[in-house]
Parts: structure tokens; sequence; C-alpha cells
């Protein structure tokens, strides 16, 4: 008994340790953020005040925080998972258009399937087009070492462009507005939440989470990702194809991003529109490095992301500032998170406060 | 005859203002990477540039003094980009990364509360054109040099002049060493973390300037992320370019004319989805064609630290 | 014989002696990095005109206390004299400035930049802003001239050899006037030739006034080079002696601290009928348009031990890379066992009973950032105990690590624990772990005991020829020649990718392999 109580808190207290860095770089973020504020005229406490309401102000708001953080919670794996192995994946925005698109396509032309058949079957289209786009990139760079940072920010731009000529010229809807019609009713996620963007999507996203978090301790893929995200030539000698395990990564990257893009379509908006993703893509690389690429820790920035997101729209309609406010938070995040040297440099200045103010001399 | 040249250097000269940014984004990339950091940022950057050009020009009237600050501001990110990564040893890409998205949020938070428009700012003054009417009647020098920018002058005289510092001066030799071997450079007494903050200072103004090209120096005004992945082109240019001067000045201009072909190529038919995306497909294809002969400073992306030799 | 040091007429016999200044005095020196006591209170005196050796262990704390007086380290305590005057160096500017110039083990030079742009980079000639490149060619070839370097100026390094390039290094120091020069294992790299030109070299620089220190581990060496010799242990003092009243045997106890076994075991041999496990015919490998194995030739047999001797980068590497399947052979074939190979793969070989020991434990042996655990694993996680249908069976990995690490006196707290946590000795025991208990039949051990302390040296030494005993091939790579003496049955010599002689240990003796490590296949060679 004594044993498993030792070990819980061994966990805790590593876990402790490693929420540390977040946790302070949020701190800072929110400290820098409003300094920002105030030097463009507007009132930090109004601010946080109207995102705090509008993320988890009511229970409608809080199924709209989680709803908004499901795709984010796959691009925040999509993005950790390639950095696992040592890829990066900048490209999921356009991943996530091309895993949208191809749900689209499939959720409206094939015809005469039950909803338990039709919805995996979209998803899994957009995981093969997710992957696709990926690899693309992931080839290039395992045949010509052509820098996947560049080529994956290249492809999401052509993704965007692509799919915005696939809807206007080719299955637009009628009417003014550049969509597609909707999908079947057989391919819609189901609500879990009336009138909200929560939907299984979310379960889905987190089953997903799990299973990463599996694979990563236990599977010799996962074991062999890793090793090779860490040390290349030590991976190469211990076994592993590299070439292969760096397409799989990217593949599997490029599918969780595409999984996003259907998750949104399929349960959010019910058709594809141009636009309709506000940077989820982007948005994973800062809740991948403040998740510190561990799948639990995705899961639990993209729910502050989520709730980030969330509040921003409602922070836009009550004070004048706009949503985009909270990309200088994800920037920041990112910044800081990425920057262990800040908060030791931090700790270390304090310290030496600390004690030159309880000798009253220098330290 | 005379009408094919003419429209050759109508061409010509389309290609050179497309290719303005790039170059100058490739040349901060450039000097920035072979002090050894990899700077993913020049496209925040170089945002920074157009916003601080129309701000300036905006409060004071001139856009030269919008010129200035436009560097200055730029300068501001890049200095942040240099500390995170020079003093605490951040990793580069992601500092690069974390730039370009504080660069986007910080302007399109400024852009809305002082000209309360989401989209785009008010029109300001610009640079405008550099007229040589005694080109005028040569066939296609005229219509392809006559009616520039001054930015593509002082380009210019900026890539002979970085030619001249990186190869013929004992500071381009302290520089490159430094982007090779910062150990070799650090025994030999050079400063190399002075070096490396001067060429991210560097770096920074470049793009500065390549992005108020943009703004004050084209259309005379700022809309929101507005350099559109140009900073990222600039990236592919400087490797094709073998992080050469005359090489970069080379790939941006076989960019512009690839690009301002094609534009007169499509017609006004042509879907202009496809048309916007040409220019990333055009940096694919240069970073295909490059391969394995981009080989950059090879400390680049490295953080030095003396303890650890 | 008259010799000027700082303005002071002494007479120099044999070894410096007379009314001597010293050139340099440190004392108290103390350096931590965090739980690591380096430097302990260290003193050392250094006469001018002379040559002093500074000797001890991997891990003694020699290279520490070096870089603290070039300036790149800064001292916790402790106080430095240069003549008599005190000095604080803030960085290696400084120590140039004062004279002192460092040749460092891993060398500090430019591949892509010229031999004249290395020697001359921190005071180039100049005119105006503008680097005088005919200035700086000139300069340099003069001090070749002078002290017979043979260096060409113009040359890149990368197309260097490795003793050149250690000349180049030491042009550096000497082209920034320095009085000191302080040399950090300068013989590690080279051949025997080599070595003694080297010294030629110091000897003349010495004639000429200069001081010089250098740090080694190599007792034949200070025997012959130097006038006296300080002694480091676990980054204490330990004494200073004249070179001339003490011996090899002697010194060795003091590095070692206790008594030391110098004599070397001779081999058992194999047996006649002992079959062969492992060949390599006319392999050819072939990279970049550059050569690296021309034709080489191997057998190994059942408990046998065929040691490889060369200077490092003369085909090693590619050797290893084409027989542990990390690269493919360009021409020629690889059998194991009596069967062909064809797309050699690491797993492959792996599973064809190939245990692989890296020369380099910190790129290709290990994974830092994993527990010791996992660097147990790696390699074999693909094997039927180790995981089923790509699932881990966590559980038995985690029995097998602790009895590994029990087996191998790997002195660790929990399998658990981040692998940077273990010393040099104790990680490469974690690989000689790993692939021992999986009972190859062929192993692979390349440079097994570099970097690595005098207690785990001779363990590691020891587990080999329990292998040989237990009938295993053993194909061992090394740039230490008394290793290679030591534990093999055959001996092959490597030198820019061919073999340039194959026999048994015993046929060779040192004078010999020395030279055809350099390149010279017959005894007339030399003379010619």
């Amino acid at each position: 008994m004594d044993n498993a109580k030792h070990k819980a808190l061994t966990i805790l207290i590593k876990a402790g340790k490693q929420l540390v860095l977040p946790l302070i770089s949020i701190v800072l973020v929110f400290i820098v953020s409003s300094v920002i504020l105030l030097f463009s005229g507007h009132s930090p406490i109004s601010a946080y005040g109207a995102m705090i309401s509008g993320a988890f102000g009511d229970m409608g708001k809080i199924a709209d925080t989680l709803g908004t953080a499901t795709p984010l919670i796959l691009t925040g794996l999509a993005v950790a998972i390639a950095m696992k192995g040592g890829a990066v994946n900048i490209g999921c925005e356009g991943q996530l258009y091309a895993g949208a698109m191809a749900a689209t396509i499939t959720g409206i032309f094939v015809k005469g399937l039950p909803a338990v058949l039709h919805i995996p079957l979209c998803l899994l289209a957009a995981m093969v087009a997710g992957g696709l786009w990926a690899s693309f990139a992931g080839w290039l760079k395992v045949r010509l070492q052509t820098s996947e940072v560049i080529v994956t920010i290249m492809l999401n731009y052509i993704a965007i462009y692509l799919t915005d000529y696939i809807v206007t010229y080719w299955i637009k809807a009628e009417g003014m507005v550049v969509k597609t019609p909707n999908v079947l009713d057989s391919a819609l996620l189901m609500k879990l939440y009336p009138h909200s963007r929560l939907t299984i999507g979310f379960i889905i996203a987190v089953v997903i989470t799990v299973l990463l978090y599996w694979m990563l301790k236990k599977t010799v893929f996962g074991f062999e990702l890793q090793a090779m995200g860490y040390n290349r030539a030590a991976a190469e000698t211990g076994g592993v194809n590299l070439n292969k395990c760096f397409m799989a990564a990217m593949l599997l990257s490029g599918a969780l991003a595409g999984l996003a893009g259907a998750v949104e379509v399929l349960g959010v908006h019910k058709y594809f529109i141009k636009g309709f993703s506000p940077g989820y893509g982007y948005d994973g690389l800062s809740i991948a490095v403040l998740g510190q690429n561990t799948p639990i820790g995705v899961a639990v920035s993209a729910v502050l992301f989520g709730a980030l997101r969330s509040g921003a729209t409602m922070m836009d309609r009550a004070t004048n500032i706009p949503g985009d406010f909270v990309v200088i938070l994800q920037a920041l995040i990112i910044l800081f998170v990425a920057t262990p040297g800040i908060v030791m440099e931090l700790r270390r200045q304090g310290r030496i406060l600390f004690m030159r103010g309880k000798d009253g001399k220098q330290a | 005859m005379m009408d094919l040249l003419s429209q050759a250097g109508v061409l010509f000269s389309s290609a050179i203002r497309i290719a303005i940014p790039i170059v100058y984004g490739a040349m901060a990339c450039m000097i920035c990477e072979l002090s050894g950091i990899v700077n993913i940022g020049v496209e925040g950057m170089m945002l920074a540039g157009s916003f601080g050009g129309v701000l300036a020009s905006y409060l004071t009237g001139s856009a030269w003094i919008g010129l200035l600050f436009a560097m200055a501001f730029a300068m501001v990110f890049a200095l942040l980009h240099g500390i995170l990564t020079i003093r605490f040893k951040t990793g580069h890409i992601i500092s690069g990364l974390g730039i370009n998205l504080l660069a986007s949020g910080i302007t399109t938070l400024l852009l809305v509360s002082i000209w309360n428009n989401r989209g785009k700012s008010d029109a300001v003054a610009g640079l405008g054109t550099v007229q040589l009417t005694f080109l005028k009647n040569i066939p296609f020098i005229g219509e392809a040099f006559g009616n520039l920018s001054p930015l593509f002058f002082l380009m210019v005289l900026l890539i002979i002049g970085f030619w001249i510092l990186l190869y013929k001066t004992v500071w381009g030799l302290r520089l490159r060493t430094v982007g090779e071997s910062p150990k070799t450079a650090d025994s030999a007494g050079i400063n190399v973390t002075k070096m490396q903050y001067t060429a991210v200072l560097l770096c920074g103004a470049l793009a500065g300037i390549g992005g108020a090209y943009l703004s004050i120096g084209d259309i005379g005004l700022f809309a929101r992320d507005m350099v559109a992945g140009r900073g990222y082109i600039a990236m592919a240019v400087n490797i094709f370019g073998g992080w050469n001067p005359l090489g970069v000045l080379c790939g941006g201009m076989v960019f512009g004319i690839a690009q301002s072909t094609q534009f007169r190529l499509q017609g006004d038919n042509f879907p202009v989805q496809i048309v916007q995306m040409l220019p990333y497909l055009l940096t694919i294809l240069v970073l295909i064609l490059v391969k394995n002969r981009a080989r950059g400073p090879s400390a680049a992306g490295k953080s030095f630290d003396r303890a650890e030799v | 014989m008259l010799s000027l040091c700082g303005g002071f007429p002494f007479r120099r016999t044999n070894g410096a002696r007379g009314l001597t200044v010293n050139y340099l005095e440190m004392r108290g020196i103390t350096k931590s990095f965090g739980s690591v006591m380096a430097n302990n209170r260290v003193d050392l005196t250094v006469r001018c005109g002379e040559i002093h050796s500074l000797l001890g262990e991997n891990g003694a704390g020699k290279t520490t206390l070096m870089r603290i007086l070039y300036g790149m380290i800064k001292p916790d305590s402790g106080e430095i004299y240069i003549k008599g005057r005190k000095v604080n160096f803030r960085n290696p500017q400084d120590a140039l400035r004062h004279g002192i110039g460092m040749v460092h083990q891993h060398f500090m030079l430019s591949d892509t930049m010229t031999v004249a742009e290395n020697i001359t980079l921190g005071s180039e000639p100049r005119r105006g802003f503008f680097y005088d490149r005919e200035k700086a060619i000139r300069e340099v070839e003069e001090l070749s001239k002078k002290y017979s370097f043979r260096v060409d100026p113009r040359a890149k390094i990368e197309t260097l050899s490795v003793g050149t390039k250690q000349r180049v290094e030491i042009m550096k120091a000497l082209y920034r006037k320095s009085d000191l020069i302080i040399l950090d294992e300068p013989t590690a790299v080279l051949t025997t030739n080599e070595v003694q030109e080297l010294f030629k070299v110091l000897r003349e620089l010495r004639d000429d006034g200069k001081t010089i220190i250098i740090i080694t581990h190599k007792l034949k060496e200070i025997m012959q080079i130097s006038d006296r010799v300080t002694i480091m242990r676990n980054g204490e003092y330990i004494c200073t002696k004249d070179t001339c009243s003490t011996n090899p045997q002697e010194l060795a106890e003091m590095m070692v601290g206790r008594k030391v076994n110098l004599t070397v075991e001779k081999s058992t041999g194999i047996p006649e009928d002992a079959p062969v496990l492992f060949e390599l015919r006319n392999a050819v490998y072939r990279e970049n348009k550059t050569e690296h194995l021309s034709g080489v030739s191997l057998k190994l047999h059942a408990g046998e031990i065929l040691g490889i001797c060369g200077v490092e980068g003369n085909g090693q590497t590619q050797l290893i890379e084409v027989i542990t399947g990390i690269r493919p052979l360009t021409e020629g074939e690889i059998v194991v066992k009596g069967q062909t190979v064809v797309n050699c793969s690491p797993r492959k070989m792996v599973e064809l009973g190939i245990g692989h020991i890296p020369e380099d434990r910190g790129t290709r042996g290990l994974v830092k950032e994993l527990t010791i655990r996992d660097n147990i694993v790696i390699g074999y996680q693909k094997r039927k105990a180790f995981s089923r249908k790509g699932i881990l069976n966590t559980k038995y990995l985690n029995e097998y690590s602790r009895d590994v690490a029990e087996k191998f006196s790997i002195k660790a707290d929990s399998i658990s624990s981040p692998i940077s946590s273990l010393s040099g000795g104790n990680q490469q025991k974690v690989i000689i772990g790993r692939v021992l208990s999986q009972d190859p039949d062929i192993i692979i051990a390349a440079q097994p005991t570099r970097g690595v302390d005098i207690g785990s040296i001779e363990y590691i030494h020891e587990k080999l020829l329990e292998m040989k005993k237990a009938g295993k091939a053993i194909l061992l790579i090394s740039a230490d020649l008394d290793e290679i003496r030591k534990l093999s049955d055959n001996i092959a010599v490597i030198y820019n990718g061919k073999i340039m002689a194959q026999g048994r240990n015993t046929d060779f003796d040192e004078q010999q392999l020395g030279l055809l490590m350099t390149g010279y296949r017959n005894q007339e060679d030399k003379h010619g």
C-alpha cells in the first residue's frame, strides 16, 4: 500500500515539476500582454473579464469552449507527434483544409450509407487526404533533404487556394456565399449539447489523445519514433528505418490535422466554406509547445486555447479588441515556454533580489 | 520588333517589382544565417516594416521617415529574436515562428486601434518612383528601368555593398567564420555574441525595408498580413542563391521573371485562385531544384556555448 | 648555450635548469561544474623555456585547468601569475594578448576556409577595413618555412590531413606571437612518424625560447619529450617530477592512485579448425565521389579477435558502417555464417547475430534523453522477447534491464534514470551489456574504451576476452595500438581504405605497424 502511495506521489511531483514552466510562462504572458493592451489603449481587466465569461460563463459557453478545443486538440497532437520524431510540421492548416475537403466530398457524394458507416468513411477520407498532403513534404525531406518547414508552409497557401478553387468552380452551392452544399445527414456528427459546437468530435479527439499516449509509451513504433527524434544516428544504428519512420510521422501528423478539418466541417458547419478555419492549424504549434509535445499536455493546452478563442469572440463583441489579440497571446506563450532560460533567469534574479533584501547588502 | 522589346521591358519591370521585397527578405535571411542564426521570422519582420512605414508616414506625412521607422520597428522584432536565440538559447525555428505570430498579432491590433478598420489602414504618403526620363525612348531599358521605386536602386547598392563587405573585408571574414565554426572564431578572440547581434539587427533593417516597399513603396497603405508568405519565399530564394548576395539577386530576379511571365500568360479568364497559388508552387519547385546543393553555414541553427566546447 | 626568456639569460643544459624564472604559476585553482569538482585547489608551476607535461586520466581535470588558463572558463577561486605578474583573463583574447596560445585537441578550424584565413583570424593583416589577403598568404608562408611546417596557405582546411591540420593549429599560436603554447592531447590522432615530426617541431620551438605545456595521458611520450611532468588525479594536484628522475610505472601509479599492471598479455591464439563466421570480400564503398574503402577483404573465425589498427580517418568508420548495415556496399560481398547477405540494414545484421559497439557512444551509441532501460533495449526492440506485434512487453523489458545492469556492474540508482546521469565508463558498459546480453556470434567493437576510466577499461577488456573464449568472432577497431596488441590474435593495418598488411599479432613489431599505418608497404620504402 505504501509502495502505491509512494509511486503516486512520485508521479504527482514529476507532473508538478513539468507544470512549473508552462504555468510561470502563462503568468508572464498575461503580464506582458496586459502591457501591450494598455499600450494600445485598452483595459486588460475588461478584456480578460470578457474572455473568461465568454469561455466559461454558462454551460452553453463551456460546451462551446470544448467544441472549439476539439480541432485544436487534433492539430496540437499533429504538431506534437511530428516533433517527437524530429519533424517540423507547420503545414497543419493546409492539411486541415485538405481533410475538410475530402470529408465534405465524401459526405456529399457517397450516398446510401447509414451514419455508422458514413461517418467513419468521411473521417478516413479526411485522414488520408491530410496524411498525403503532409507526406509530400515528408517525401521531399527524405529524398532531397528539402526543409519541411518551408515546404509545409507553402503547402498551406496552396491548399487554401486549391480548396477555394474546388468550391468555387466544382461543387458550389446555390446562392451568393462561396460554400458547398450541405453534407448528407448521415455524415453529420451528433451534438453533445444543443446549439453548441460540442459534438462527438470531442470524444473522438479525447480517444485519440489516449491512443497516442499509449502508442508512445508502449509500442515499438512509438519507441523508434522518439529515438529518431532525439538522436537520428543512434536510432539508425539501433535498427530504425529512418526514412520509413519519418514518412510515417509526417503521415500520422497530417492525418490528425486532416481529421481536425473533418470534425469542424461535419460537426460545426455541415458544409465546407472558404476560410472556415481561423488558423486552427497554426494554433496547433502553440498548443504543442505549451503542452511540451506530450499527448496529455497537448489536450489540456488545447482546452486552454479553446477557452481563449471562445472568450476572444465574446471579448471582441464586448470590448473593441479584435479577436486577433489571441494571436499575440499565442505568440507570447510559444516564446516563453520554448525559452526555459527566461524563467530560469528570473528565478536567479529573484533569488539574488531575495538574498540582497535579507542581508541588506550585495549577494 | 520594337513592340516586342517594349513588352519585354514592361514584363521585366513587373518582374523587378515582384522581386524587390523578396530580395530584401532574402538578404536579411542571408546575413542572419551567415552568422549562424536561422531566421524563420523574416516574414514577421517584414510585416513589422510594412506597418511601421505606414504608421510613421501617417503621423509625419513623410514616407522617408516612414522608411526609417519601418527599419526600426522591424529591428525591434529582430532584436527579440536575437535575445531569445543568442542569450536564452531558444530553438531558432520556434523563436522565428513566435516572432511571426507576434508581429501579425501586434500589427493587426494596432491597425484596428489606430484606423478602426480590420482590413486596412488609410492611404498614406508613399515613396513614389524615380522617373528616369532620359531612358524613356530606349526600347526595353526604358520600360524596364524608367519608372521604379528608389528602393530598387538602394537594393542594387546594398547587394554590391554586402558582397564587398562579406568577401573583401575583415569583418566579413569574421562573420562567415562565426557561422561556420563559432568555436574557431571564439578561440581566435572574436566576440561571437557581438557579431551575431550585429547580424541579426542588420537582418531586421533589411527586412524592414523589404516590408516597407510592400506598403509605402507600392500600394501606399497597410493591409493585415500583407506580406502573405513572401518572407518564407525569401528564405527559399536565399537557399537558392547559396547565401551569397549575387546569388540572392539572381534568385530573386528569376522568381520575379517567372511570376510576371506567368501572370502575363494567364490572361484575365484564368481562375484567380490558380494564379494566387503560383508563387508558392514556384517556391517548392525552386527548393526541389536546389536540393543537395543547399549547404548553408555549418553552424547555423546551433546555439554557441563556450563551456560546451 | 645561452637562451633568452623574458630578458633573463640562463644556462640550459639537459632540461631547463639554472637561474630560472617561472613563466607560469597557477595557485589554488578551483572550479566546479554543478556537483562535479573539476579542479580542487590545483597548483601548477611551469618554468621558462621548458616542455612541461600535464598527466592524468580522462576526467582528471587537466583540460579544465588549461581552459581556465586560456581564458575560456572562469575559475571559482585561485590566482594566475605570468612571469611574476598577476593576471585575470576574461576571454581567450586576453590570454592571447599575454602571449598564451592553445592548440586544442578537437581542432578549432573552419573547414571551408583557407589555411591563411584560419591562421590570421583575429589578427588579420588589413588595409583599412579590407582584408589584405596577399599579405596574409605571404606571412603564413614565411612562418611555415621558419619551422619547416610545410603547409600551403591557400589550401582549404577540409582538404588537409589530420597531421597537417594540427600543424596549422600550432601555427595559429605562433602567428599570434605566443610565448607559451599549450597542446591538448596532440598525439591522439597522429601516426608514430607524425608524432616524431611533431616532437622535432616542439624541440625547435623550445630552443627558440618558447615554453610548452602538453596535456597527455601517454606515458611513453612524456618520457620522450618533456623536461618535467605534473600529475593530476580526480581534480587534484598530486606532484611534479623531473622526467629524468621517474619512469612510466611510477607515473602510471601516481596517475591512477594504485598499482597498475602495464605488462601486455599475450593472447592464447585460435583453435585450428575454427569456422569462419564472417567474411568481407573485396568491399568497396564510395560516397560523394570519394572512395572510402578500396577492396577490403577480411575473415573472422570463431574465437578470434581481429584487431584493425590505423590512424582515424582511414576508412574505419566506413568499414564499420558497411559491416553493420548502416551504409550499403558499393561493390563486394558480405558473407555471414556461410550465407551471402543482400540488402543489408542494421536490423538485418542484428538478426543475423552481429553485435555492434559503436565508436562514438554520444552520437551513435546512446540516446542521452532516454532512460538506461531504453538504451539497453535500443537495437533489439523488435526481438520476440521484447515485443509482440509491435507492442512492447514493458514488464519483461524492465526485468531484463535490471539483470543486465547487475551483470555488467553498471552503477546506477534505477534503470529508469536518464542515461546522462552515468559516467562515461558506465555508459560504455550499458552499450557493452546491451550487445553482449543478446548473445551475438560476431561482435564489432569500435574504440570500445575511448574516454573511459582505467577501471572500466580493464573490465571491458576482460569481457572481450571472455567472449573470445566463448567462441565469438570479434572485430576490434581501435586507434590505441597498445589495446590492439594486448587483445588481438590477428592484426590488420588499414590505410587510405586499404588493408596494408594482415597477419598474426606476433608477426609484427611496433615499428612495422607504425610504418604500415602511414602507408609504407615495404621495408625499403622507409629509406626511399
